[in-house]
């Protein structure tokens, strides 16, 4: 699937809650069953600092040429937002990446999170993972 | 006794009759009525302050100090009586000795600089406690670096109290000064300032009163107290941001050179030197928030008329409470379990992370702090991520409380 089918199916899957509180109950159920992040990496090195929940987040370059993300918070909501962008990014071309426009967040009404006032480290966590792509890009090519 | 106090004034302060004087407490927020309990953060402003900036400038505006027109006469004279409002209100002996900021921080910022410029030198000691706010520590680290001077730290214990034979200890021949906060803005905690300011005079030692939070409970007398600073901010005592109080006493502001140098803090320029302005001029350089200070003197006025013991009365039993309430809920914990405390409730779920609990609480229209509230050697004390905290003032209800009891026990069955 390509980011954008990705996306648009998150779409839809939050679609049918109209209630705050069903919304985040489905993403801390996300949030639970991301697989934790390897507890090697749960380290500084790996650290998105954001001023009030961690997030950790790795990389890998796969055989095929996709990015492998993995990602892990200490709060559960964060972790679940953290989920989604795994979901949406991870197993994608270095390039699709860097093109892509992350339009779900806004969508599923979650665009606070995103924005700098909210210090969890998620906006910094998006950067880190173009960061990514943007080194696995330059070493494919 | 106290219990009879206690239901007296419950029985005549009319909650509801106030927060009609606070037009946002009317909104709501995702569809529920605001539950604001983020008051240590920045309390509301009633009518009276919204209604004086407005007709300030609607009707008065224009630079103090420095106009021959009649505007600039009246703007000066608000302004002025503003300072004297604080100057009564605080009991300050003398009106020059209130000086207008941009709020508590710059206050303390200047007495770091000004007071450390004058009077602290290398090898000397300044002592602070351990539940400062970043506002009244990182100013003291700063200027101990300037001067190759030393920090020593007065550490409370798991109750979130200091002990004052402590103080005495901490005390010793290079100590300058001890800075220190009225009311703790994470802990709830009222310190003994009175006695820690007795025992600091004892050793000849200038107190710096970190009065953000401690403003707004009950009232604050500084000769009484016998501070030789205090300093607050006015958006959290009902008037509007920008506009803060430094009161210091005559004998150190007089001794103390000018922190920030323009226009309005001079006496006579030429190119190669400058006379200063006497005080209050002296320590507020270029266009001040003229506005901002009759804004907060309508909040001191406003205040002053709820009462600020009646307000006291009733924020005491939301706090009783609220605690009462909260230690219901399996796995909370409140932090900060001082025996004098103000209206501040922190405290953590057990396995939920203090931002889950937030951003939960906000879905369902309760407003609190989460984090380190700018005190994070307060939190990592008690080996925390952060806290929740929900912060009081006298225009909240025991209703809010349950709201927030109920939103607190949603956000544990949501993550449990």
């Amino acid at each position: 699937m390509t980011i954008n089918d990705i996306q648009n199916s998150i779409i839809d899957e939050f679609g049918v809650f109209d209630d705050w509180m069903d919304r985040y109950q489905q993403l801390i159920d996300m949030g639970r069953e991301l697989p934790p992040i390897d507890a090697k990496h749960r380290t500084e090195q790996y650290l998105i600092q954001g001023c009030q929940s961690k997030v950790w987040l790795d990389a890998e370059l796969t055989d095929e040429g996709t990015v492998r993300f993995t990602a892990d918070s200490d709060a559960i909501i964060t972790k679940g937002i953290v989920a989604l962008l795994v979901r949406v990014l991870s197993g994608q071309k270095p390039q699709d990446i860097l093109d892509a426009e992350l339009y779900f967040i806004d969508r599923i009404g979650l665009r606070e999170n995103l924005s700098p006032t909210r210090s969890n480290g998620l906006l910094a966590m998006v950067k880190q993972m173009r960061m990514y792509a943007m080194a696995f890009q330059a070493k494919m090519s | 006794m106290t219990t009879i106090s206690t239901a007296y004034s419950a029985s005549i302060f009319d909650v509801e009759r106030f927060r009609r004087d606070f037009p946002i407490l009317q909104r709501e927020v995702y569809g529920r009525p605001l539950v604001y309990l983020d008051n240590g953060a920045t309390t509301q402003k009633p009518l009276p302050v919204l209604q004086t900036i407005e007709r300030f400038h609607n009707q008065i505006n224009a630079n103090i100090h420095r106009g021959v027109h009649r505007l600039s006469a009246e703007s000066t004279e608000e302004y002025e009586r503003a300072r004297a409002t604080v100057q009564s209100y605080i009991n300050a002996k003398h009106s020059h000795e209130v000086i207008f900021t941009a709020g508590a921080t710059a206050s303390i910022n200047l007495v770091a600089n000004a007071f450390g410029d004058a009077f602290v030198h290398q090898g000397d000691e300044i002592i602070v406690s351990e539940m400062e706010h970043h506002s009244n520590l990182v100013p003291w680290q700063m200027l101990c670096q300037r001067k190759g001077a030393h920090l020593r730290v007065w550490r409370f214990n798991d109750q979130g109290e200091l002990n004052l034979d402590q103080l005495a200890t901490l005390m010793g021949k290079r100590t300058k000064l001890l800075a220190i906060t009225h009311v703790s803005n994470t802990l709830g905690t009222v310190n003994p300032i009175a006695k820690a300011i007795q025992i600091a005079h004892e050793h000849g030692v200038a107190v710096m009163v970190d009065g953000a939070q401690g403003i707004k409970h009950g009232k604050v007398d500084v000769q009484h107290l016998d501070a030789d600073f205090y300093a607050f901010s006015g958006h959290k005592i009902y008037g509007p941001t920008g506009i803060g109080v430094l009161y210091g006493k005559e004998q150190w502001l007089s001794q103390m050179p000018p922190w920030q140098g323009g226009g309005d803090m001079v006496a006579t320029v030429t190119l190669e030197r400058t006379t200063y302005n006497e005080l209050p001029f002296k320590f507020e350089a270029g266009t001040s928030n003229y506005i901002g200070a009759a804004g907060l003197a309508a909040a001191l006025d406003y205040y002053s008329a709820v009462g600020p013991d009646a307000a006291t009365a009733h924020e005491e039993q939301l706090l009783r409470y609220a605690t009462q309430q909260l230690q219901t809920i399996e796995g909370v914990r409140i932090i900060g379990n001082a025996e004098h405390k103000t209206a501040i409730v922190s405290f953590v779920q057990q396995g939920v992370h203090p931002y889950d609990t937030g951003m939960i609480l906000d879905k369902m229209g309760v407003a609190v702090r989460t984090g380190n509230h700018c005190t994070q050697p307060t939190v990592d004390h008690f080996g925390l991520p952060g806290t929740v905290r929900a912060s009081f003032a006298f225009y909240n209800t025991m209703a809010e409380v349950d709201r927030l009891v109920e939103a607190v026990q949603r956000a544990k069955q949501m993550t449990a």
